[in-house]
């Protein structure tokens, strides 16, 4: 499937954790895809068919997760011609925003977890930052 | 969508002991169901029942509106848990034998996955490793072009990798109208393949539900509802 793009950005893993409905776990498997540019706007989707055998789901699961993903303005079907990514980068732009501010609330949850106040947080953070960079 | 199988107040009993009882359900086309249960539950009753290898003590069952018969016998491809092929002979015999009996059986694409799974179709059934001869049946079940695909247990003697090879296969080689039924104990293999599951606690339906909405609900898996469902 990598051969049909046209850019080498690979694309992410199915990981999918038995404890969530799956058909949310595709959801958000797919839109990374979209964020980090491995579905360009525009860009053919596969078949849900082909899409369920290679994540091992029911084809209804795909299907389902698809008609979301639809209803958010992601993908869009042409009849007869299959489903495309969303040429709206502005929508991609604001997807990518949403999942970056879910990232860092995860990341000040677990902080919190283990004590620390946002500003700790904040201070570790550029501090690792720092690290990284040298 | 269609409805495929429906039962009423379906029940079976062995002289004083009631494997199953009152069982009333539907399975509709275009669905993989498991049929979840600990081992005495009524599984194997049930599937037997659907193709006509017993008979209903009391209640009805019926596929497509239609008793179970010949009928009913040519839209239901089935893998029995236990074999019935005749160990003297080749896949290639029984390929043609197939054929013959089955108006819906496409022996390319029994050629086909022989093919990927490296089997060759001279040898004798008799020559074969239990795993090698589980895969050689299931591929006869899904090389029909059935509505409906009744698997008793289908990869409980194969390895982990064969086992995603024919759920794999399962998931490539059924018609989207058509529905799926697995019965099988190694649930947090197959979940994710299923949309549907119906537990069965001593011969009796306790839950049918789609998966995403057990998930949805209890936030676990299916695995997990059915430990706690069933304990022991």
């Amino acid at each position: 499937m990598e051969g049909t793009q046209n850019t080498k950005i690979p694309a992410n893993k199915w990981n999918l954790a038995s404890d969530r409905p799956v058909f949310i776990q595709i959801m958000e498997k797919l839109k990374l895809d979209i964020v980090t540019g491995y579905y360009l706007p525009g860009d053919k989707l596969p078949s849900v068919r082909d899409l369920a055998a290679e994540a091992a789901v029911n084809p209804n699961t795909m299907q389902r997760a698809f008609s979301e993903l639809e209803r958010e303005g992601l993908v869009y079907t042409q009849r007869t011609n299959g489903r495309f990514i969303t040429e709206d980068t502005d929508l991609i732009d604001l997807l990518k925003q949403k999942m970056a501010l879910d990232a860092i609330s995860g990341f000040l949850k677990s902080m919190q977890q283990l004590g620390f106040s946002g500003e700790d947080a904040l201070q570790l953070l550029k501090e690792a930052i720092k690290e990284e960079k040298e | 969508m269609n409805t495929l199988v429906t039962c009423k107040d379906l029940t079976k009993a062995y002289g004083k002991k009631t494997a199953l009882n009152r069982v009333s359900l539907e399975i509709e086309s275009g669905h993989i169901i498991g049929l979840l249960g600990p081992n005495g539950s009524g599984k194997t009753t049930f599937i037997k029942l659907l193709n006509g290898l017993l008979t209903p003590t009391s209640g009805e069952i019926y596929v497509k509106k239609l008793p179970v018969g010949i009928e009913s016998k040519k839209i239901i491809s089935y893998l029995p848990d236990q074999t019935y092929l005749n160990m003297n002979n080749t896949v290639q015999e029984v390929i043609d034998y197939f054929s013959a009996f089955y108006a819906d059986f496409d022996a390319g694409r029994a050629y086909q996955m022989l093919d990927s799974l490296h089997i060759s179709p001279k040898d004798r059934l008799k020559t074969m490793s239990k795993g090698t001869k589980e895969k050689v049946q299931l591929i006869l079940v899904m090389s029909r072009r059935a509505e409906l695909y009744v698997l008793d247990e289908p990869i409980a003697g194969v390895d982990p990798a064969t086992r995603d090879y024919i759920l794999q296969t399962i998931l490539t080689n059924y018609d989207p109208d058509a529905s799926i039924l697995i019965s099988t104990h190694l649930i947090s293999d197959v979940e994710n393949i299923l949309d549907q599951v119906i537990f069965i606690k001593e011969g009796e339906i306790c839950l049918q539900a789609s998966v995403d909405d057990i998930r949805m609900q209890h936030q676990k898996s299916i695995d997990a509802l059915f430990r706690e469902v069933f304990k022991c």
